[in-house]
């Protein structure tokens, strides 16, 4: 099974049926595969603070919410994530590109990718790190742990799980 | 007229829905002239009221009303596009545009200057959008709502504030009545 089947396999599963999704070249194939699914609304955003109003509305409306963004968003996002999903206590799974690790081909990204884990650290925000392609079996866990405890909770995944970028 | 003399006159037809209230003063106000469990207020977080009335809107059946302002759309703009291309018709976007930044001490905004958003959400996409003065906001939301599609109001206004208390509800009881009623 491909890894982005697997992915909303396991969103479907847990009840989650309204995507806000920024792209990234890394998350195409699960952005797609979200797309293509009957039971997840897809609602893209401009910009990831947008998405995260639209994710706590969607919660406040009964349905469960997730974000699919880059790392890079983390800046984007502090005060929506302190204020909105941390404030009014909303569970948040943050499927996230994590840009700037091992095999990056693109130096900028490092900028940012070297302050994702500080500031989720900072936010208390619990963050997992998929790295290897087996990482994933734990999704489902994730998800079950951030609807029972109400709390946003990043899942970064780096270049090595997603297989690299071909020849860069 | 200010807006709280709006949120005044038309609190008898919101309180019939699920209203998103804007930061600051307008969910003070709000708060102060009809607290109601439909009513969320936004403590922080600038710029998401249209979204989160949005994504509420698409949720769930019940017609919604995002009150929001002329600054606070200026500051989340990409909320336009959105809203104009994932049509729900039980959402109001109602933005009181006074030309000012009234909860940090009426500074201009560019609404106030050259910049019609009602241009903007036209030219974002969103197809019904309405001007209008403050006298008409009532009669003009009431449109809107027996019009049963998703609607843009730009109501034009005086800027100025009452001095009012902050909401010093836990957001925690906020969210968790508003859901209730959400339910209900």
């Amino acid at each position: 099974m491909s890894i982005d089947k697997k992915i909303t396999d396991d969103l479907v599963a847990n009840g989650v049926s309204f995507v806000t999704t920024v792209p990234c070249k890394q998350l195409a194939g699960v952005i797609d595969e979200i797309e293509a699914r009957d039971e997840i609304f897809h609602i893209p955003s401009n910009k990831e603070d947008e998405g995260m109003g639209l994710c706590a509305g969607a919660w406040m409306g009964g349905k469960r919410p997730a974000i699919i963004m880059q790392n890079t968003a983390i800046g984007v996002t502090i005060n929506t994530l302190a204020t909105l999903i941390q404030y009014y206590r909303m569970p948040l799974p943050m499927l996230i590109s994590y840009r700037g690790e091992l095999r990056e081909p693109v130096a900028c990204q490092v900028e940012m990718a070297v302050h994702t884990k500080a500031l989720l650290a900072q936010m208390n925000i619990p963050t997992y790190h998929f790295h290897k392609q087996s990482d994933v079996d734990e999704l489902d866990m994730i998800l079950k742990y951030t609807f029972m405890c109400n709390k946003p909770v990043a899942i970064l995944t780096d270049a090595n799980f997603w297989g690299g970028y071909g020849d860069q | 007229m200010i807006r709280s003399e709006i949120l005044r006159e038309i609190a008898p037809i919101l309180r019939d829905h699920l209203v998103v209230c804007n930061i600051g003063l307008p969910s003070q106000e709000l708060h102060m002239i009809d607290d109601q469990p439909t009513n969320f207020y936004m403590l922080g977080t600038m710029g998401l009221s249209s979204s989160i009335g949005l994504g509420l809107a698409l949720a769930q059946d019940k017609t919604v009303i995002s009150i929001d302002g002329d600054g606070s759309v200026l500051t989340n703009l990409g909320t336009l596009p959105t809203i104009a291309n994932n049509v729900a018709d039980n959402y109001i976007l109602m933005i009181i545009d006074n030309g000012s930044y009234g909860s940090t001490g009426d500074q201009p905004t560019y609404a106030g200057k050259k910049t019609k958003l009602e241009a903007v959400a036209a030219a974002c996409g969103c197809e019904n959008v309405v001007t209008c003065k403050d006298v008409d906001t009532g009669a003009t939301l009431q449109a809107a709502l027996h019009s049963k599609k998703m609607t843009v109001i730009v109501v034009k206004c005086d800027s100025g504030n009452i001095k009012l208390p902050v909401i010093t509800m836990d957001p925690v009881v906020i969210k968790d009545r508003f859901m209730k009623a959400v339910q209900a």
